[in-house]
């Protein structure tokens, strides 16, 4: 029996971005199988970033496309692309700050999304206990009803992983999950990352070589909008290309 | 035993209010009937702005359509238009036939759902046409405030089809009932006290509600909500409908309390005042924009008639030392530490400029 | 002919309708680029620019009177401004939204400082009689256009602010800073740009130009303590089409209303105009919500 092999989760076929004449990308090729962790690196200014803007919607590519579960998925609005299973984690902590943790998981968690389903004060039961144990997960559970804006920087960030896992997506696009932490916050967000391997793919930009190496997953580099090297991140790091742009200013 | 307490006080709250025609005399019912009609108008305003961030100086607008749309009625009640009666003004301005919009109203059942419905939809039209642009912050309150100078001054120049800068005055029955004897103005004092409660309850569980949360969390950030898969639109827009509509039948009941619905009423000053009602009573508290809006309206009747200049400079100080020191109102000073306290005093801490949404 | 007369006239009428937007909203434009902060009580600078314009001519009488009156509004106007600046709208600027309701606390205040000091009922200007002509062509195609000497006299004073304006942007230092804040305010300021005190020049630059227009709004009819509000309004709907801080956005911007209200004006009357232009900027946002000149700016999207 040959079963048709089922469509990689993401692919990006070729796609530039151009910003009034300045290429932010250009000719992006990027596959993701699902349940995989990538790594994405480079640095700054590299497009790391405008290639989850992209994904999720909020640049448009000049030219190329981006197939998810085998759908172009590069002309959806925004929400819609979230709604197909895409969730993205920004730079700086995304969270509602007036609302509680509980809450701010809750507001992630929603299955279904129509307004009109919201009036009501009740929770359904699977939403609860997986907003409980996402909550778990990330460590927030003694936080639960404090609201967003009084917990510490750290804390916000992986109460932002929560939201983005909250919401079930099959990928998450985290950007810099561990900015401004320390290494011990550091450790424990890499675990948290491979702890959800498998269930969702992954797709991580970061800087902090020593977070890269404690993933140790497959790694993209990309370099002035474009991708320079993919492999372990043992073979990136033995590149010499990828020393001569990045890691041999990183070791400085 | 704190929360009985509080129930206490919601309790002796409702009975005084409901008792009120019984000890309070004729005139200050009167103003009572008006402050609290206003005070429907000013729950809508802690919907939009206080929960759902979103500044409008233009419910003036809604509520003259609903207290238009109301007195549209009383003014044909008792003429035969059917003969070619038409109101006072009209037959003094030289117009020669009633205009087609009146007919409708000569239906009394019609206004009334008029006054829902006309505010309803104008809001949500308006709202959705400007929000799914992503039009918000700054830019809608301007828009808002062009939309109440609009409103007003066609008004003011259509004076032959809607009274022009007097307004709509002079009634006497609705659907046969008279409705200026003393015991008429008791009726229409209980009935919006009935609506004051139901509106104070009704946003009370809208707001405890996952919509009310999710209105919030658009607030907060209304990015980080649609990139968690939710479209804001309909909350923000839903929002603005509800107000829309407070305010119309706050405008409705305002013009059976005052006898009269005017320009000067709904224009650009009357509704961006609407909004330090609520700043000064406490954006995020319901019974707070209700407390705001008897406060500066009773002090209002209080103090402008006699010294009409202290009046203007101590509302000019208003506005300023309410939302520069008080961001969380009056409300605040008892419940101090709600969450949007705790971060518009972060913010102002921090003295940082934030990028806009 | 007398149709196209007609026609040419209303344009220019428009024109000179736009300049007073122009310099109305400029202020308003540029500090809302950096700040997000709109001043409600932009307007009494135009009245403050009247009033003084007013001040300036009873102690200086004869034609030079409003040459002086000129940059006597534009200190007074600049003046008060950095005062609001610093006691206010700095104060408030994380929350553009309370900065609204703050301004028109202090634009009540200064409308109600107006009426004591000089009456509700208002003052009047007399032109200096150079001003006092008209250009009217009495053959050719557009026999019967008149066009007043203030009109002109507005057309020119527009022109010389947007020139220097311009000027200061895109060949000085501060304007150097002012396009830097714009763009990143946290970069800019990590690379040692003053980005406070560029507010504050910005802020008190754009309440001088404002002052300057009071001193033209003076020209063409009385000045009251509520001069400033009718033109404030649509004003505000220039900042909106015009986009963020932009020069070029908000001069294109006071064209199109200027032009669209005098020449919708022809068939409808001026409260009818008001309601179409409201509904023209609803039409116009369904298009470009970022206004005629879009900036693409990553530090814009929140």
């Amino acid at each position: 029996m040959t079963a048709l092999r089922p469509p990689p989760l993401l692919q990006m076929e070729g796609v530039t971005v151009d910003f009034d004449g300045f290429k932010a990308l250009t000719d992006v090729h990027l596959v993701l199988e699902p349940g995989q962790l990538r790594i994405l690196i480079g640095p700054n200014g590299a497009g790391k970033s405008t290639i989850c803007d992209t994904i999720i919607g909020r640049v448009r590519a000049t030219s190329g496309r981006i197939l998810f579960k085998g759908e172009i998925i590069s002309s959806l609005p925004e929400q819609e692309i979230v709604r197909r299973g895409i969730c993205r984690k920004f730079q700086t902590p995304g969270v509602l700050p007036t609302l509680t943790v509980m809450q701010n998981l809750l507001v992630a968690a929603r299955k279904n999304r129509a307004w009109w389903r919201a009036l009501t004060t009740r929770v359904p039961a699977d939403e609860l206990s997986s907003a409980e144990e996402i909550l778990e997960k990330i460590g927030l559970t003694d936080r639960r009803d404090i609201i967003a804006a009084d917990l510490a920087h750290g804390e916000k960030q992986w109460l932002e992983i929560g939201m983005v896992v909250a919401t079930d997506a099959d990928l998450l696009l985290l950007d810099e999950p561990t900015a401004g932490m320390g290494p011990q916050d550091t450790q424990r967000t890499a675990d948290l990352i491979l702890s959800l391997l498998g269930r969702h793919a992954v797709l991580v930009i970061d800087h902090d070589m020593s977070f890269v190496e404690a993933l140790n997953g497959y790694t993209t580099v990309l370099h002035q909008g474009q991708v320079l090297k993919e492999g372990t991140v043992a073979e990136v790091r033995a590149d010499a290309q990828v020393a001569a742009v990045y890691l041999g200013r990183a070791k400085e | 035993m704190k929360i009985s307490a509080k129930y206490y006080v919601g309790a002796a709250v409702l009975l005084f209010g409901a008792l009120a025609p019984l000890f309070v005399n004729s005139y200050e019912l009167s103003l009572l009937g008006r402050f609290l009609a206003l005070s429907i108008l000013a729950m809508g305003i802690m919907l939009i702005w206080g929960e759902g961030g979103i500044l409008s100086l233009g419910q003036g607008v809604f509520f003259g359509l609903g207290g238009y749309a109301l007195a549209l009625h009383l003014k044909l009640e008792g003429l035969n238009i059917a003969n070619g009666d038409m109101p006072d003004f009209m037959v003094w301005s030289g117009v020669s036939s009633l205009p087609y919009f009146w007919y409708p109203f000569a239906n009394p059942w019609f206004s009334l759902a008029a006054v829902v419905l006309i505010p309803g939809i104008v809001a949500a039209a308006f709202s959705w046409l400007v929000f799914r642009r992503r039009i918000g912050g700054v830019y809608f309150a301007l828009i808002t405030q062009a939309l109440a100078l609009a409103f007003s001054t066609l008004l003011i120049s259509q004076q032959a089809y809607t009274g022009g800068f007097n307004g709509l005055t002079d009634y006497s029955t609705f659907d046969g009932y008279d409705i200026t004897s003393n015991g008429a103005a008791q009726v229409i004092y209980l009935i919006t006290f009935v609506i004051v409660a139901a509106a104070y309850f009704f946003l009370r569980w809208l707001l405890a509600t996952r919509w009310g949360i999710m209105l919030r969390a658009t607030r907060d950030g209304e990015n980080r909500v649609r990139f968690l898969g939710h479209n804001p639109l309909p909350y923000k827009v839903g929002a603005f409908t509800i107000a829309g509509i407070l305010a119309g039948i706050g405008g409705a009941l305002f013009t059976l309390h005052a006898g009269v619905v005017s320009p000067a009423l709904v224009g650009v000053v009357p509704s961006i005042e609407m909004v330090v009602w609520v700043a000064l009573g406490g954006r995020n508290v319901l019974w707070g924009a209700i407390a705001g809006t008897l406060l500066v309206n009773f002090a209002k009747d209080q103090i402008s008639s006699a010294l009409p200049s202290l009046w203007l400079y101590g509302l000019g100080a208003l506005f300023i030392l309410s939302v520069s020191f008080l961001p969380a109102g009056i409300a605040g000073l008892f419940k101090p530490g709600s969450p949007e306290e705790r971060v518009y005093r972060r913010i102002l801490n921090r003295r940082k400029l934030e990028t806009a949404e | 002919m007398q149709e196209s007369a007609f026609l040419v006239g209303q344009v220019f009428n428009g024109i000179s309708v736009a300049s007073l937007f122009v310099l109305a909203a400029l202020g308003l434009a540029l500090s809302f680029g950096l700040m997000r902060v709109i001043n409600m009580a932009h307007g009494e600078m135009l009245m403050l620019g009247g009033y003084l314009a007013y001040l300036t001519i009873s102690i200086v009488p004869g034609p030079l009177g409003i040459i002086v009156a000129l940059p006597v509004a534009f200190a007074g106007a600049a003046l008060l401004g950095a005062v609001l600046e610093f006691t206010v709208i700095h104060r408030l600027s994380a929350r553009p939204l309370d900065t609204l309701l703050a301004t028109w606390g202090v634009s009540l205040v200064l409308q109600q400082a107006a009426r004591n000091l000089f009456g509700a009922i208002g003052v009047q200007v007399v032109a200096p009689s150079w001003l006092n002509h008209t250009v009217s062509l009495s053959s050719g195609p557009l026999e019967g256009l008149t066009l007043p000497y203030t009109r002109l006299f507005i057309l020119l004073v527009a022109g010389l602010v947007l020139g220097a304006i311009a000027l200061l942007l895109n060949k000085t230092r501060l304007g150097l800073y002012v396009r830097a804040v714009n763009q990143d305010r946290p970069v800019a300021a990590a690379m040692g740009v003053n980005a406070r005190l560029v507010d504050l020049l910005v802020f008190s630059l754009g309440t001088g130009v404002a002052g300057l227009a009071g001193v033209i709004l003076a020209l063409l009819g009385p000045v009251t303590p509520t001069v400033g509000q009718s033109y404030i309004v649509p004003a505000f709907l220039v900042v909106i089409l015009g986009g963020l801080g932009s020069l070029v956005g908000t001069t294109i911007a006071s064209l199109m209303v200027g032009l669209f209200t005098a020449l919708i004006e022809i068939f409808v009357d001026v409260s009818v105009a008001q309601v179409l232009l409201l509904v023209f900027v609803i039409i116009f946002i369904q298009f470009r919500p970022q206004g005629v000149i879009t900036v693409r700016s990553r530090a814009l999207e929140g």
